[in-house]
């Protein structure tokens, strides 16, 4: 029971069944799964295959902030990606050509390799902080897009690239599929090998990681190169699923979702830690979300001042001050507040649990990184 | 951190006063964007016969004047190490404020007070979060761009027209400030605000501090400057002066209040106080540069106006590469002042 307590995973299943439930109640075929010509269809469905590109991304940026980076370009090279496919196949005879397509999401990927070499280079090389770094990209990439469809809208009609993002396989939709399959292997490459825990001495101190062995510039660099590959791919799903690619429009807020998930997941943005089952919950809380208020009639852009609380709240149960002022709150005035519900004590035992852990890791990290 | 960590840190930071830059250095930034700026009417002047008249030139601070006060209070925000994300979306709100309260016959002078102190208070959160409980500027101006967003949606979802009567005049309104340029009110509020921005980091005891915090917060907090009172205030000044931004936008450009305003603006104000020289780390940089940063994202994007057929991605392209040569460029002058962090 302790085990299932402190598992950092445990408040974003949590809140993600809570989101479930409520949405549930107020609409009572929010839950139902058709099965029409042998695929699924269901408002479950959907929000499964609206998370696939947040899930992606979301991969991708945890890594990143796990070396205590992170990459404000994906929306951009997104949109890139997105776009450079698209004219690609407009500009084929045969869109619907297996080889086509194929080729079109070559050129899409290799392009988004190329972004994210670009800020691996800055980061690494040139040595800019990463928040800027990326932002050369998130400001300039917009503007490529932009040369690559000649400000246009691009319309693409080809059933094999229609399949990336908005077709079925096995009778579910293939992004999602798509985007597990990619989780599982990176979960497994992470945390099956030592590459996790380079990550994670990278975070905690790049130096001293370099110090003791650890090669801390090109673990850098492919992680950069590994996310933008991941946004080249979540473009490739936006723009196939929408039938259509915006150079503005494709991944728009884009990164804010995938920080977003990634933070809700419990990975600590000073790096040096991170989640991945966190980041696939956190994906799935985000999406969720927004059904749920699409199900509800409230106008869907109201969502955004609940993702401004659940930042909020999630940044306030990170931060240790916080913790520190909830903690007096309780535990100072004991004998007036015998009456204090047990949600609030069991919400504090949780939190002390995720201070003990995180020292527990950076100690843990710091014998790694070999820091005496 | 632990002990050895701080002993690195301590470390680093004897050489950074080893490694300050030389005395000039400081005003190399600022002087190449001057130059830029010069560079780019000069090009203009030689492709177009016409672009080198005072009402082209004029224009561009017309139609830049709201982000001009942004860059100020972005600068402010950036010389302490912080960013702020929120203010594109606090423009909108603030335009969707007073437009809601003018539609619903509020008169000018009562709304206007209403918007600046939205903007303000929206600034003072975002600080008491970021200083009390340690939360990165990036993620609380998120939040707080979120937030006002979201709260645009709560407002209207449709745009609102403005016809109050004073933001008509202060539209149509012209100075002349030479024989055939004129400019409108919003210009001078605008170089009011950069040149009460450029007094308060000077001659004041917290834009003293504001340079201290971003030199060094610890060793700032150690010699006994007020650090939670500016860290917190450059938040409200930003915030401040995205609700003033939001009025000239108004005054110029769109005379009404739509959620969909302002999107990406923060990147640009963010992109102008990196060509204006700032360091984007904090504690180097002029409010002089940030206007000047702004000036030449203008004259550049009239350029691309001029031109006519130039793809408008050549626009955020040129802004990209500019923002990389000055980072470059402070990378070199400030070589191991300190480690990225």
């Amino acid at each position: 029971m302790k085990a299932v307590l402190n598992n950092r995973l445990l408040w974003p299943i949590l809140v993600l069944l809570a989101l479930l439930i409520a949405t549930r109640l107020q609409a009572p075929n929010f839950f139902e799964i058709r099965v029409v010509r042998g695929n699924l269809f269901g408002s479950l469905i959907n929000i499964a295959r609206n998370t696939a590109p947040t899930l992606l991304v979301g991969l991708g940026m945890t890594l990143v902030i796990a070396t205590r980076g992170i990459d404000l370009s994906v929306g951009a090279v997104a949109a890139i990606s997105g776009a450079a496919a698209t004219m690609f196949l407009q500009g084929t005879n045969e869109p619907n050509r297996i080889v086509n397509v194929l080729c079109a999401v070559g050129i899409g990927l290799g392009l988004a390799v190329l972004a994210g070499a670009w800020n691996g280079f800055l980061v690494t090389v040139v040595g800019i902080q990463p928040i800027i770094a990326t932002l050369v990209l998130m400001t300039a990439g917009r503007g490529l897009a932009q040369l690559i469809t000649d400000e246009q809208i691009i319309t693409v009609h080809s059933q094999p690239y229609k399949l990336i993002g908005g077709g079925y396989w096995l009778g579910l939709p293939f992004s999602i599929i798509l985007a597990c399959a990619i989780f599982v292997l990176t979960a497994l490459l992470t945390r099956r090998t030592a590459l996790g825990v380079l990550l994670e001495s990278v975070g905690v101190n790049p130096e001293a990681s370099r110090l003791a062995g650890v090669r801390s510039r090109s673990i850098t660099w492919t992680v950069y190169i590994i996310c933008a590959v991941f946004a080249g791919l979540a473009g490739l799903m936006i723009t196939s699923n929408a039938t259509a690619a915006d150079p503005n429009g494709t991944g728009q807020f884009l990164e804010i979702d995938a920080i977003l998930a990634v933070v809700i997941g419990g990975t600590s943005l000073a790096g040096g830690r991170f989640s991945l089952g966190g980041t696939l919950v956190g994906a799935f809380i985000i999406q969720t979300m927004t059904t749920m208020i699409l199900t509800l009639g409230i106008a869907p852009e109201i969502t955004l001042v609940y993702k401004a609380a659940i930042v909020a709240v999630v940044c306030l149960i990170q931060s240790q001050e916080a913790r520190a002022l909830v903690g007096r709150l309780i535990f100072q005035r004991p004998e007036r507040d015998t009456a204090e519900p047990p949600a609030a004590v069991d919400q504090d035992g949780e939190i002390t649990a995720v201070a003990v852990d995180a020292t527990e890791l950076v100690a843990v990290a710091s014998d790694v990184t070999g820091e005496p | 951190m632990s002990a050895p960590a701080a002993a690195v840190e301590a470390r680093s930071s004897q050489l950074t006063a080893i490694r300050e830059p030389r005395y000039w250095a400081r005003y190399l930034p600022v002087t190449a964007t001057g130059v830029l700026l010069l560079v780019a009417i000069a090009i203009g002047a030689g492709l177009y016969d016409r672009f080198l008249t005072g009402q082209v030139l004029a224009n561009v601070l017309i139609t830049n004047s709201h982000l001009i006060v942004l860059a100020v209070g972005m600068t402010f925000v950036i010389l302490t190490g912080g960013i702020d994300l929120s203010v594109g979306a606090v423009v909108a709100l603030s335009a969707m404020i007073a437009s809601k309260l003018l539609s619903s016959g509020w008169t000018a002078p009562a709304a206007i007070p209403v918007v600046l102190v939205t903007g303000s208070l929206l600034g003072l959160l975002v600080g008491l979060m970021i200083h009390y409980f340690k939360i990165q500027p990036f993620i609380a101006t998120l939040a707080a761009m979120f937030l006002a967003r979201g709260l645009c949606y709560v407002i209207s979802i449709e745009s609102i027209p403005i016809r109050d009567p004073f933001y008509v005049t202060m539209s149509r309104y012209r100075i002349k400030i030479f024989p055939d340029t004129t400019v409108t009110p919003a210009v001078f509020i605008a170089l009011a605000v950069v040149a009460i921005g450029f007094f308060v980091l000077h001659k004041t005891r917290f834009g003293r501090t504001v340079y201290a915090i971003g030199g060094g917060e610890s060793s700032a907090s150690l010699m006994g400057l007020p650090v939670p009172r500016a860290k917190i205030g450059v938040y409200v000044v930003s915030g401040f002066c995205a609700s003033l931004a939001s009025l000239l936008y108004t005054f110029n450009a769109v005379q009404s209040g739509n959620p969909l305003h302002a999107i990406g603006m923060e990147l640009d104000a963010i992109a102008a106080v990196a060509i204006g020289g700032t360091l984007l780390s904090g504690g180097y940089g002029f409010v002089i540069g940030s206007l000047l940063g702004v000036l030449v994202l203008g004259t550049i994007s009239s350029l691309v106006k001029f031109n006519g057929t130039l793809n408008s991605g050549w626009t955020r392209i040129t802004t990209g590469l500019l923002v990389l040569v000055f980072i470059v460029m402070q990378r070199l002058l400030t070589l191991g002042r300190r480690r990225e962090g």
